[in-house]
């Protein structure tokens, strides 16, 4: 029954991701991608993850592509252009790809001989209770970086993606004098 | 019966492969995002499967942290590249081959 499912999620997993890369419409692969996102937030329930499939659904399928679909609506873009100079970057992808997956078989070889890959019929890992405990015991300083990290992507957005600030500052002074 | 570990790093392996393959084949910046994005998700199936497979949370943990930094680079990114189409009307990264303006 899990096997039936984890074929399931993870054929939808790759078909979505293979039309993620081939759209040429960023919306679409977008959508895609939220499908991939998806998928994967089901393959972590499969896995006794339950925390970390919520968290997907909220930070990846939630956040992170509304930002993502906002950001492709506001700059209104087109289709991809084709490749023009750069040309062999083609050959390169195809190379890579190869390469890549040479070494996934090669992994999936090497892990399918090793004994002892039976999961215990008892997960506890996934649990939120064990996760916190960890979060806050022994993770702590981690935990903490990751804070100051989100922090400092805050601030750096907002001098990012503003504006004629000088301009809009002596507008002011102007009109306070 | 159950998938083995072997199943999902394979899983893993294969959505990595196509994330590198889009970075490499898209002109588009917002493309390539989305496929860096595919790329961490891969790496999330792994930390998550050993940690199901060894029964620790510290697998999980990571996907945690995995998850932050991949919000920090979406709100940086995106940053990056509404600033980029502001100079330049484009998002294509052809467009950014220039170390002027």
């Amino acid at each position: 029954m899990v096997s039936i499912l984890f074929f399931l999620f993870a054929g939808l997993a790759i078909a979505c991701s293979i039309l993620m890369v081939y759209h040429k419409n960023p919306l679409y692969s977008a959508i895609s991608l939220i499908g991939v996102f998806i998928a994967l937030a089901c393959i972590y329930v499969l896995l006794a993850a339950p925390f970390i499939a919520a968290v997907q659904v909220l930070v990846y399928a939630g956040a992170i592509m509304v930002l993502v679909i906002f950001v492709i609506m506001l700059l209104n873009l087109e289709e991809d252009k084709q490749l023009t100079r750069l040309r062999y970057l083609y050959l390169v992808g195809v190379f890579l790809g190869l390469a890549l997956l040479v070494q996934t078989f090669f992994i999936y070889h090497a892990v399918i001989k090793t004994p002892n890959q039976k999961a215990e019929q008892e997960a506890t890992a996934g649990l939120t209770l064990n996760i916190g405990r960890a979060m806050f015991t022994e993770y702590l300083l981690p935990v903490e970086i990751a804070g100051v990290l989100l922090l400092m992507a805050i601030v750096g957005a907002m001098i990012l993606s503003r504006r004629g600030e000088q301009v809009k500052i002596e507008e002011f002074k102007r009109r306070e004098d | 019966m159950e998938p083995s570990l072997a199943s999902y790093l394979a899983l893993s392996g294969i959505l990595f492969t196509i994330g590198a393959v889009g970075v490499i084949v898209k002109r588009n910046a917002i493309g390539m995002f989305m496929c860096i994005e595919l790329m961490l998700n891969a790496v999330n199936i792994t930390f998550v499967g050993f940690s199901r497979f060894y029964n620790d949370s510290t697998g999980q943990l990571f996907v945690f942290m995995v998850m932050s930094v991949a919000a920090a680079e979406a709100a940086i990114g995106l940053g990056i590249i509404i600033a980029f189409f502001r100079n330049r009307v484009s998002v294509d990264v052809d467009d950014a081959s220039l170390l002027k303006n």
